[in-house]
């Protein structure tokens, strides 16, 4: 087995454990972190198609690699996007939860709704 | 079986281990510190991939900028990420899921080991012209010259994600500082770091940026390295983030779409297409291009990372 079939390997069993993460895990946060390792086991896969295209003295295709580049970057304004949205949840509700039933609770102490 | 394929073997283990342990771990905290974790053992693969450029953003962005992202909001959420009302899922439910995701995962792995061992290439176009380019990197190439309209659309993704995140600011701070204040006594072992590591990180970064054109490098990886850098000094609180309605903070935020987008609308007129660089001039334009993209990516990580403002804006 090659190191790109084994990091191809690798990135498909990260999708998998990102999925899950991300079904399974009920807190906002883990479930970004999830979906950024679930992003980065897609990079990861598509990064053996350019090393499979590795051609005319190159190790690997320049344009998936540019592509992956591209990616990553835009994964990290969603993230951040995110957080900025989890953080400002908690800034108004004291709680971060996607459970709807926590939010359309009346207040318990007759403090004033978020 | 040959060390290299040995540590190959290990590497991908490690890397799956510590995936796992961010999606496994207790604390939100822990599982974050994971991530940084993993995000560097994920460069080293990269590398193995023979990716550098891959490998230097995933190191800088996927692992560096994002970690601290992440890092610090699980501190901020601390206390809050268990208010108890969480719905978790049962037994039979998150057994169900976890056959799924081994299905997508396996299917996936299949794709993986029927791929054909030479796959299709755009490699000998894209080396064919790199002569026109006049630049010695690929990589660079495709990412200022063949597809120079992804990348730009993405700088506008980036600015796009700014306003997202500044939108979500109270009305009173609108305009306002984001993060924290400048401490009137730094913590010295942080500022200690910060003095040493800034100037050093501004040269490397720079440098990377510099041999971006025929090595390794580029605006991305460079401009996250000067990021990193600010954030640095911001975090260890020798400075605080500017006031969000500073002229030159949104100037320097838009010069890299609007510099890129200027270059394409030249192209148009004086080199016969969109985005086309006259030849000759390509490289000292793409030089152009890119060093107001690292001022830009420079600017806009922190940004992101500090969050929307926080403070009443001074007059």
């Amino acid at each position: 087995m090659t190191s790109a079939t084994l990091a191809g390997l690798v990135g498909a069993a990260l999708v998998g454990l990102g999925l899950y993460g991300l079904v399974a895990n009920p807190q906002p946060l883990r479930k970004i972190l999830a979906f950024n390792l679930m992003g980065s086991g897609v990079f990861l896969v598509f990064g053996i198609v350019a090393r499979k295209g590795a051609a005319v003295g190159l190790q690997a295709d320049p344009v998936p690699q540019a592509m992956v580049i591209t990616g990553i970057v835009v994964a990290f304004a969603a993230s951040a996007l995110a957080v900025a949205l989890v953080l400002r949840l908690f800034e108004d509700t004291g709680q971060v939860t996607l459970n709807p039933e926590a939010w359309t609770k009346p207040p318990e102490d007759g403090a004033e709704a978020g | 079986m040959s060390v290299l394929q040995a540590l190959d073997i290990g590497l991908a283990l490690l890397a799956f281990a510590v995936a796992a342990w961010t999606i496994f771990a207790r604390g939100a905290f822990a599982a974050t510190v994971g991530y940084v974790v993993y995000g560097l053992l994920l460069s080293l693969v990269w590398i193995r991939l023979f990716a550098v450029d891959v490998a230097l953003t995933e190191a800088a962005i996927g692992s560096g900028v994002t970690g601290i992202l992440l890092i610090s909001a699980a501190a901020r959420l601390r206390g809050g990420e268990t208010a108890g009302d969480e719905k978790s899922l049962s037994g039979a439910a998150r057994l169900f899921t976890a056959v799924l995701c081994a299905l997508v995962a396996l299917a996936l792995a299949g794709v993986v080991l029927l791929l054909p061992d030479q796959g299709p290439s755009l490699a000998p176009q894209s080396m064919q012209h790199l002569p026109e380019t006049g630049l010695g990197n690929p990589v660079t190439a495709v990412l200022i010259a063949y597809r120079s309209f992804d990348t730009m659309l993405e700088k506008v993704v980036l600015v796009l994600a700014v306003v997202g995140v500044w939108s979500l600011a109270a009305d009173r701070y609108w305009g306002g500082a984001p993060g924290e204040a400048r401490a009137e006594r730094p913590e010295p072992t942080l500022a200690f770091l910060a003095q040493v590591l800034a100037p050093l990180g501004i040269l490397v970064g720079v440098h990377i940026f510099w041999v971006g054109a025929d090595e390794p490098g580029g605006a991305f990886q460079g401009g996250a390295i000067l990021a990193a850098m600010w954030m640095i000094v911001m975090m260890a609180r020798l400075t605080e983030a500017p006031q969000t309605n500073a002229f030159w903070l949104r100037l320097t935020l838009v010069a890299g779409p609007v510099v890129f987008l200027t270059a394409g609308v030249a192209g148009a007129i004086f080199a016969g297409g969109f985005f086309a660089y006259p030849p000759g001039f390509a490289k000292s334009i793409i030089l152009f291009i890119e060093t107001f993209m690292v001022l830009s990516i420079a600017v806009t990580l922190p940004m992101l990372v500090a969050g929307p403002p926080r403070r009443e804006p001074r007059q």
